[in-house]
């Protein structure tokens, strides 16, 4: 028994020394994805299923990035999210506050909140688009609402779960409401509200590709709408790959930014 | 001397769904003199804190009242200050922006603020962390920091509920002599609960003993050992006396 221990304890202690540094968690990120592309190159290049080979697709990409279609589509899609999102934000932060801080507030607009969050931000774009017409502004209409939805509740949540300690604590040091409300409601919810940022941009993304491939004339979403009708795999997978990097790249943006504010936190 | 605190005819009775109620506390009598350091303990549930928070002005009497210098007490205020068991500080705040926090609500210049609070940090001794997030701290350093914090805005009172409760014993013992040193020196009025009899005694010149179902005062010790009190006198015959004193009676009231 004592003799399996001292081993199981041996082979914990010299384990994570690799995962320890972050290199070396690094490396085995690198090393799974050109493994991975080294499999999609073996079966693409047998012809296995159809697909366009790893080349082709690089190839097809340097086409698009020289002659600037990769970059109007990112920009179109990007500028759209952005637009929406901003927006959503911008009104979810201020409604939540007002949910969480007032009763009355929450009565009002928590059933309109619940109800709609349950219907995907997808199934109101027939509707946007009959009402709104086919330009820009439905589909930022649904990203700002696919954002809102998923911002106000966490917003809402982070003041509702403020520690009642702190409200007291800043209470007998002589804080009227206000002074609660900006010193330590604001600030204590913050974790939450990066929370719901995060999980909005990632909707807004999910929301805007979609709705490109619904009603558009630019965008990775149109383009590859587009590349659908001429069978062109190459370019659905430039698309495809971009979408994902650029979501990526959004999502380390938010992390960051919410490690850098929210460093005060005890993190398990 | 005069009286600083008098809880009069106080009771805090809550209401469950149904018809059912209970007594937290029940027509609570007490008088705390100008600059007296009194201890308060008993049995879990006792109403302790239900006590304390009703003088902090964080929790209202369902009758009865509290008069801080003769005036009812009908909310929180700085002059009054309340240092909890769970620390409460800021977690996105520094220790010293912990301290100045209530120097700003009171709006004190920046400068004056920065020196106020320098003085509370050095007084508990965390003069080299005063840029330090709370996340950071001991318990024991925690506790300090929210120690400078009720201190820094100068409260005449302090109400300290079970403070130094998740302490180990020589941080506590050391904080102790610490907030005696402190008291007699600027005679602030102290109400300061505690599980443990030990502590009550040590710091108290009156030890109040509550009991439970309903939470009521049950026994006023008082302990006539001089100030300041010294670590020897924690071994004398008359602290253990008063010791097995206050023992028997938070945990037989109905022998004692
Ligand atoms: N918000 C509340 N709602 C209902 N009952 C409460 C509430 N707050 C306190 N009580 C009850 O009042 C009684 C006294 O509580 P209080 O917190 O004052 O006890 P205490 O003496 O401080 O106990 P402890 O030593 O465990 O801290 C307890 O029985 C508790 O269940
Ligand atoms: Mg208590």
């Amino acid at each position: 028994m004592s003799a399996t221990m001292t081993e199981e304890n041996s082979k914990a202690s010299t384990r994570p020394s690799l995962l320890s540094r972050p290199m070396g968690v690094l490396a085995i990120n690198v090393a799974a994805v050109v493994a991975g592309i080294a499999l999609w190159a073996a079966v693409t290049t047998q012809g296995v299923v159809g697909l366009p080979t790893p080349l082709a697709v690089a190839h097809q990409a340097v086409i698009q990035a020289q002659n600037g279609l990769l970059w109007s589509d990112a920009a179109a899609s990007l500028g759209r999210v952005f637009s929406g999102f901003a927006l959503g934000i911008a009104v979810a932060i201020p409604v939540g506050f007002l949910m969480g801080w007032y009763r009355t507030a929450r009565g009002i607009i928590e059933p309109y909140v619940q109800f709609f969050r349950t219907i995907p931000p997808l199934a109101i774009i027939p509707l946007a688009i009959v009402t709104m017409g086919i330009d820009e502004t439905p589909k930022i209409f649904v990203i700002f609402l696919a954002s809102f939805l998923s911002s106000v509740i966490a917003t809402y949540q982070g003041v509702v779960n403020v520690d009642k300690t702190l409200i007291n604590a800043a209470r007998v040091l002589g804080a009227n409401d206000f002074a609660i409300f900006r010193r330590v409601i604001v600030p204590a919810s913050l974790p939450y509200i990066m929370v719901g940022v995060r999980i909005g941009l990632g909707s807004s993304w999910a929301t805007v590709v979609a709705a490109e491939l619904i009603a558009a004339q630019s965008g990775l979403g149109f383009r590859m709408q587009q590349a659908q009708l001429y069978y062109d795999l190459p370019t659905i997978f430039v698309s495809l790959i971009a979408i994902g990097v650029l979501g990526l790249i959004m999502d380390r943006i938010v992390i960051t930014l919410d490690n850098t504010m929210t460093a005060w936190q005890e993190k398990l | 001397m005069s009286i600083k605190i008098s809880f009069q005819n106080v009771t805090k009775t809550y209401f469950f769904a149904g018809q059912n109620s209970f007594n937290a506390l029940q027509s609570l009598n007490l008088d705390i003199e100008d600059g007296e350091f009194i201890t308060v303990v008993g049995p879990s549930g006792c109403g302790k804190s239900t006590a304390m928070n009703i003088a902090a002005g964080l929790t209202t009497p369902s009758s009865g009242q509290v008069l801080v210098d003769n005036v009812p007490v009908k909310g929180p205020g700085p002059e009054r200050g309340v240092i909890f068991q769970q620390y409460a500080l800021f977690p996105w705040l520094t220790v010293r922006e912990n301290v100045e926090f209530g120097l700003k609500i009171a709006r004190h210049p920046k400068m004056e603020r920065r020196r106020i609070a320098d003085r509370f940090i050095g007084l508990v001794g965390l003069t080299d962390f005063a840029d330090a997030l709370p996340k950071t701290l001991s318990g024991g350093m925690k506790q300090r920091c929210a120690i400078a914090r009720a201190y820094a805005v100068n409260p005449k009172i302090l109400l300290m509920d079970e403070p130094f409760g998740a302490l180990d014993a020589l941080t506590r013992v050391q904080l102790q002599d610490q907030l005696l040193a402190t008291w007699e020196a600027e005679r602030r009025t102290v109400m300061f609960i505690t599980h443990d009899v030990d502590e009550a005694v040590y710091l108290a010149s009156r030890v109040v003993v509550m009991a439970a179902r309903p939470g009521r005062l049950h026994k006023i010790v008082p302990v006539d050992l001089p100030y300041p009190r010294t670590e020897e006198m924690r071994l004398s015959p008359e602290f253990s006396n008063l010791r097995n004193e206050v023992w028997r009676s938070v945990y037989h009231p109905a022998t004692a």
